[in-house]
């Protein structure tokens, strides 16, 4: 039951689209900085199979440029 | 409701992203969390001031069901504007300690024995009565704190100068802001800042005098970092004594010789008058020029007193006296090139740039704390930036409280909430408000903090009563004075809530509740006053240290002084205290006003905080049909100083050949008794050490980690290495943290003192190193 959280950075003008996108993906939470180009993402996923397929997912959105883990828990270890 | 342990964990990982998103971007901020995390249902937030340095920054506090679960930043606060340090973020935890302090504790037969509170108190009560029958009122003293709540020092003055008539009331805020009260006293007539932060979006140029806001006020420094981002011609100048972070992140790190910022500062005047960089207008209707007494001494021995002589002088005098310090003379002074003593000039001098000038222990934890404050107030003085956003010469404040419980309520020997005791007229007004009889208050100021340690060690003091701090590790030339308190029939009692070294010595320990455990209010560093709430219940028979305070007053006879209850003491405090300021200079935000905002800055006057004091445009207090009025000295100017350099107490000789410096680390606050509680900021600085120079360390022929025996005519201790860490000292110093109390590096510190404000130079003593 892995939570994890990252510090995502959109393409260049793709902030809105950044957090349309994660928005809609299940296990995600968004916090959208006001002031910068910036994104942070909470995922909760229920297990590792699930948290595999997220991570697939996320590296795959176009308005991503880059995703920093920052943190990291997994009840299970 | 259960802690949801989900939501916690959760809650944290968004936390270090934030943390980590506001290293990358200062000022990044992020409003939106407290609405999601609201919608959890989960967590709510309560807003309170942290309670980890001077800055002041609003925290938002999760609570879940009665435990505090969370920290952020909050966003409507100005100061920090969502922004937290690794301290504030992780601030809840200090609450949650495994030994804190729950129960009281009296020494029977020579052990600590654990006793109902109201028992505690009745043995103070009557140890107080008992000690002040056998050896008169002076010999009872209150020690407390820059962390002490307004309430905390407020009734703890109202207390001893009032009801037992003893001036012996001093504070920890003496070892870290008195240079600065004085420095504002001398210049302004007036104590604390005449800006505000909002002028770090003002200027153009920041100098940082001694001061590692990197680490020390990181918040802020962030604020300095990101509004160099923004307008991108911004210049941050790290003037300092050894390498930082701060010089690191800063456009130019400039280095000098302890003590001899006097020097350069009186130098950057000499060029300013050269270049004719004096802003004339300014200059001719809102400043005079003066001196003082020069070779003051340093206060290492009892008893010590000194009381300035000032002078008024001409222009030319002044000018003649800067003849002393061109920037050839000091560069071989201080080991400043004159090149850039005329940068720094330059800097100052050009009227198209807003020059923002910050310190903190730096200058006021110096043999010559008042003079050196003096001497940069001149130089803003001399160029007009002062009073205007942007140009701001700014005393940062160490504590939360320094300046609102310290400073404004006036919890020094000499002072009350309004003048000082010197004065017949502010003696009488706190008499009336406190319904004492006239002559109640003892016009003579007895022990600055160093004399008071003194004189508990002489036995003048028997009992002292120690509250929100820990001297048994700060005090320097600390030996001494755990020796004077450990001394017999001296009576120490000890509100703290965790054991300390302090509580080592005590003879009765009362557990105290901490911040959020109790209502209170601070004042941070630009005059803003924060309220917060009882968010949280203290554990076991915690209780706050004005309400310990309130009961030991009643148990003594000053029911009619302290006839509050429990759930209304605070707000009626307040509402007493805020009498001695009722005025245009210093007015104080009403209670219900407090509660509902993130901070009041004071004067707060019409229903409107003042941002600039002495700018007519600003400050209402001010007279009309002039642009400035320095309304603190009696002809409405800022006065100019001429001050000497004279060099620190004690240099480095043949037989102890290295300067020694201590100072603090972002992860730590002060002796660490909360943070080192803290596992995540334990574990990333856990224990202290000793930076030394990658030359010096190749002499002693020591590697990184190897351990260093550091000597000085006072103690010593062995501590291990660090080279090229965080700090890098320059040839011939070493800098040590002293947060750690397993290494108690004040044993080898000296006390000497700035006589004017009486503040100990923690950055300057001799000592000699061995590879231990």
């Amino acid at each position: 039951m892995p939570i994890l959280s990252y510090l995502v950075l959109p393409q260049a003008g793709a902030k809105e689209q950044l957090c349309a996108d994660l928005a809609a993906i299940e296990y995600c939470e968004i916090i959208p900085a006001d002031n910068e180009e910036a994104v942070v993402l909470v995922t909760d996923t229920p297990d590792e199979e699930t948290e595999k397929n997220l991570q697939k997912m996320l590296k795959n959105l176009s308005s991503l440029q880059s995703i920093s883990m920052t943190f990291g828990h997994n009840a299970e270890l | 409701m259960k802690l949801n342990r989900r939501s916690f964990i959760k809650s944290a990982a968004a936390g270090s992203a934030i943390a980590a998103a506001g290293s990358i971007f200062p000022g990044i901020s992020f409003a939106g969390w407290q609405k999601q995390e609201d919608a959890s249902g989960n967590i709510t937030w309560q807003k309170a001031p942290c309670r980890f340095c001077g800055t002041g920054c609003g925290v938002l506090v999760g609570m879940s069901g009665d435990r505090a679960v969370a920290v952020k930043g909050d966003p409507n606060c100005s100061v920090n504007k969502g922004l937290c340090c690794v301290k504030g973020f992780h601030s809840v935890q200090a609450l949650y300690g495994k030994d804190r302090l729950k129960k009281a504790q009296v020494r029977k037969n020579g052990k600590m024995v654990e006793v109902p509170i109201a028992e505690a108190l009745d043995v103070i009560a009557d140890k107080i009565k008992e000690t002040i029958t056998k050896h008169g009122k002076d010999s009872v003293a209150m020690y407390g704190s820059g962390q002490w709540t307004i309430p905390d020092g407020y009734v703890a003055s109202k207390l001893f100068k009032g009801c037992l008539g003893t001036n012996n009331v001093e504070a920890n805020a003496r070892l870290c802001m008195a240079s600065a009260v004085t420095g504002f006293m001398t210049s302004f007539g007036i104590d604390e800042p005449m800006g505000c932060y909002e002028d770090i979006e003002h200027a153009d140029v920041f100098v940082t005098w001694g001061n590692n806001m990197a680490e020390m006020h990181p918040v802020l420094f962030s604020r300095m970092l990101a509004s160099r981002k923004r307008k991108r011609d911004v210049t941050i100048i790290d003037f300092a004594t050894r390498t930082t972070r701060s010089s690191q992140a800063s456009d130019k790190s400039i280095l000098f010789k302890p003590n001899t910022d006097l020097a350069v500062a009186n130098a950057i005047c000499y060029e300013i008058i050269r270049n004719d960089w004096v802003n004339w207008d300014f200059v001719k209707k809102h400043t005079s020029f003066h001196k003082g007494k020069t070779n003051i001494g340093y206060g290492t021995e009892d008893h010590f007193s000194f009381k300035d002589k000032p002078e008024d002088i001409s222009f030319e005098e002044y000018k003649t006296f800067l003849q002393d310090y061109t920037p050839e003379k000091v560069e071989r002074i201080s080991g400043v090139s004159a090149k850039d003593i005329k940068y720094l000039a330059s800097l100052y001098g050009d009227p198209s740039k807003k020059v923002t000038s910050f310190w903190c222990m730096g200058m006021n934890q110096h043999v010559r704390g008042t003079w050196i404050n003096n001497l940069v107030y001149n130089i803003h003085l001399l160029t007009g930036k002062i009073s205007t956003p942007g140009n701001s010469p700014f005393s940062l404040t160490g504590q939360p409280s320094a300046c609102g419980t310290v400073r404004e309520v006036g919890t020094l020997t000499h002072k009350l909430p309004y003048g000082v005791v010197m004065k017949e007229g502010a003696r009488k007004k706190a008499e009336k408000i406190w319904g004492l009889p006239a002559g109640s208050i003892d016009p003579k100021p007895t022990y600055h903090t160093v004399e008071m340690f003194r004189a508990l060690d002489r036995g003048d003091i028997r009992f002292m009563w120690i509250q929100v701090t820990n001297p048994m590790i700060t005090m320097p030339n600390l030996n001494r004075y755990r020796d004077g308190a450990l001394k017999e029939d001296r009576f120490v009692v000890v509100s703290d809530v965790y054991p300390t070294p302090t509580t080592d010595v005590a003879d009765v320990i009362l557990p105290a509740t901490m911040w959020v455990e109790q209502e209170g209010m601070y004042g941070n560093s630009e005059r803003r006053t924060q309220h917060f709430d009882r968010i949280v219940p203290g554990p076991g028979d915690t209780m706050s240290d004005t309400w310990q305070i309130i009961e030991v007053a009643r148990r003594l006879g000053f029911e009619k002084q302290f006839p509050w209850g429990e759930d209304e003491y605070i707000g009626k405090i307040w509402e007493e205290y805020r009498q001695f300021h009722d005025n245009p200079k210093h007015n104080m935000a009403p209670y219900e006003v407090l509660k509902a905002r993130s901070g009041v800055q004071w004067p707060f006057v019409n229903g409107k905080e003042t941002r600039w004091r002495f700018n007519t445009k600003h400050d209402p207090a001010c007279k009309k049909g002039t642009d400035f009025d320095f309304y603190g000295k009696k002809d409405g100017k800022a006065w100019i100083w001429a001050r000497p350099y004279e060099p620190a107490a004690e240099s480095p000789d043949q037989e102890y050949n290295f300067w020694l410096n201590t100072g603090r680390v972002i992860e730590h606050w002060h002796t660490g008794s909360m943070t080192r509680r803290v596992p995540v900021l334990h574990n990333a600085v856990p224990e202290a050490y000793v930076e030394l120079n990658p030359e010096d360390a190749s002499d002693l022929g020591v590697v990184n980690g190897e351990k260093v025996k550091i000597i000085s005519r006072r103690g010593s201790v062995t501590m291990k290495a660090s080279i090229n860490g965080r700090g890098v000292p320059p040839r011939g110093m070493v800098f040590v943290p002293f947060f750690d109390e397993s290494y108690k590096i004040n044993e080898v510190t000296l006390d000497a003192f700035c006589p004017i404000s009486k503040q100990p130079d923690y950055k300057k003593c001799a000592v000699r190193l061995e590879k231990a």
